[in-house]
């Protein structure tokens, strides 16, 4: 495990980028998986081939002079359509009422800024984004609801994300992606990258149906 | 070519092999079979890759029919196997003729049985793995993640590679006590002394909480002192503590990243032997160093050298 930070901050994620490229060269096939997260990157490589000695050498070796990616670099930037409303986004009324504003205001608060996208897990191409405006933040729901559909797009505290794939979920929802996030037919399989930046842009309800979403409407409550 | 079909399923035997590898960074799971000691076996007996694609069974539910000749192995739990109505013994290679029934009913010792067939099951690999994670939607015989199926069809070559015995010393005893070995890491020095004290020298029992994902262990409540983590990557067989302070043992089909704090690791050859555990297990834990660790590896990986 390397602990390259001790706080969340965009500002690590060109450095741990960087790390990762560096480690993905200097392992190459001894590599077996490399799981970057907020401050950290696990490093898994093959324990037969390289000693516990050998593999801390090739760390420091290769983060010897280490320089952030350049932000343009890092990833690429997505624009991720949303339809908004209570029937796909079940909190987004009681996320308004929390904020003091209107519903509009929630939306174009969320939609109002580039997220980048610190890190990919939870389920598969489930990218951890921030950090939201924080009159628009709200704590994970007390009980999480047992299936959130796909698509669906939630606040946890200052976090969003997407859901891409139906899973378990206590983030508050307030709307629904048609994209797919995550599809094993695609080059790469993952929409989102680590490094990435996702603007979510308002879309309307025949606009969504066109993109392919499936507007089927959730119960209010978890 | 030879074909098994699926004639009865519960929908929880699995196509798995050794687990998909360089795709954690994208949020997926690593799967591949639980007791990958007994994969192994099964593979070995009729010299196959080792971890070549078996269907790993858990419990029983599982009924097959022959539509062709073939040659199979069997290791791993008994599950009151049966090839027509002749009682079959686990840890052998067997011949299945074209119309006989395969079934599996109730576990008599052990939980999870390995079928393996001569050169491998068939199917098309999804993201470099054919293992099944059903809570991911993908692997498995048609790739979408889900359990063996009524109606379902498993090819495989018609002839193994070779036809091997099993050497009886290696056969495991899974109603021996059990001891896991951690490998003592992470956030450790952030739980309390007698917590640290009560993991070595106390029983734990393997709660009905215990899948693929993750083993829950109930025992004295055990307490971190550190301070809040922020979620990291988190290796096979972690052994993770929430706040209600009893240990979760993290498996195959694991999260990627978590933010619970960790107590280590189990070895790789303590997490086949959990992977055997039926809820309800008394279960001890004993520090192992790295070194020992990685010594007790390489002489059981030493035991399939050709």
């Amino acid at each position: 495990m390397l602990r390259l930070f001790d706080v969340i901050d965009e500002a690590n994620i060109p450095w741990l980028m960087a790390a990762a490229e560096r480690l993905h060269t200097a392992f190459g096939a001894q590599l077996i998986d490399l799981v970057p997260s907020y401050t950290t990157l696990m490093l898994h490589y093959d324990g037969l081939q390289l000693s516990e000695a050998q593999a801390s050498e090739r760390v420091l070796q290769a983060l010897k002079g280490l320089q952030p990616l350049a932000i343009n670099d890092s990833g690429r930037r997505h624009e991720l359509p949303v339809w908004y409303h209570p029937s796909v986004g079940p909190d987004l009324e009681a996320l308004a009422q929390r904020a003091g504003c209107t519903v509009e205001q929630v939306v174009d608060r969320h939609c109002s800024r580039d997220y980048p996208v610190f890190t990919l897990g939870f389920t598969p191409g489930f990218g951890y984004m921030g950090l939201v405006d924080p009159s628009i933040a709200a704590p994970r729901l007390a009980t999480p609801r047992q299936r959130v559909p796909q698509g669906s797009v939630g606040i946890a505290e200052r976090q969003t994300a997407v859901y891409p794939l139906v899973s378990p979920g206590g983030w508050n929802l307030i709307g629904r992606c048609p994209l797919a996030l995550f599809d094993r037919e695609r080059d790469g399989y993952s929409l989102l990258k680590p490094g990435d930046r996702v603007r979510f842009v308002s879309v309307d309800h025949a606009e969504f149906l066109r993109l392919g979403g499936d507007d089927a409407s959730m119960e209010p409550n978890p | 070519m030879s074909m098994l079909r699926v004639e009865h399923s519960l929908g929880f035997a699995q196509l798995q092999d050794g687990g998909r590898f360089g795709v954690r960074h994208l949020g997926v799971t690593q799967g591949g079979a639980l007791d990958w000691i007994a994969q192994h076996w099964a593979n070995w007996l009729l010299g196959n890759p080792l971890d070549a694609c078996v269907i790993e069974i858990p419990l029983g539910g599982l009924t097959l029919k022959a539509e062709a000749d073939g040659w199979l192995a069997l290791t791993g739990a008994d599950l009151d196997a049966k090839l027509d109505q002749q009682p079959l013994r686990p840890w052998q290679v067997f011949a299945i003729r074209s119309g006989q029934q395969l079934t599996f009913t109730q576990p008599r010792s052990g939980v999870r049985a390995y079928l393996a067939a001569a050169g491998g099951f068939k199917a098309n690999p999804v993201l470099g793995a054919v293992a099944t994670v059903m809570r991911e939607g993908l692997g498995g015989l048609h790739g979408d993640g889900k359990g063996l199926k009524p109606g379902n069809q498993l090819t495989y070559s018609a002839q193994p590679a070779v036809s091997r015995k099993m050497p009886s010393e290696a056969i495991p005893d899974y109603k021996s006590p059990v001891t896991l070995q951690l490998l003592v890491g992470a956030q450790s020095s952030q739980f309390s002394g007698d917590s640290l004290f009560q993991l070595f020298n106390q029983h734990w029992t393997l709660d009905q909480r215990a899948d693929r994902m993750g083993m829950r262990l109930t025992g004295p409540a055990l307490r971190y002192q550190g301070d809040a983590l922020i979620s990291e990557g988190i290796p096979l067989g972690a052994v993770q503590v929430p706040p209600d302070g009893q240990p979760i043992v993290l498996m195959n089909d694991r999260q990627t990243i978590g933010g619970y704090p960790r107590l280590g690791a189990l070895t790789p050859a303590s997490l086949a032997r959990l992977a055997q555990c039926a809820p309800g297990q008394k279960i001890r834990l004993q520090p192992i160093s790295q070194a020992q660790a990685r010594q007790d590896h390489l002489a059981l990986l030493a035991r399939w050298e050709p």
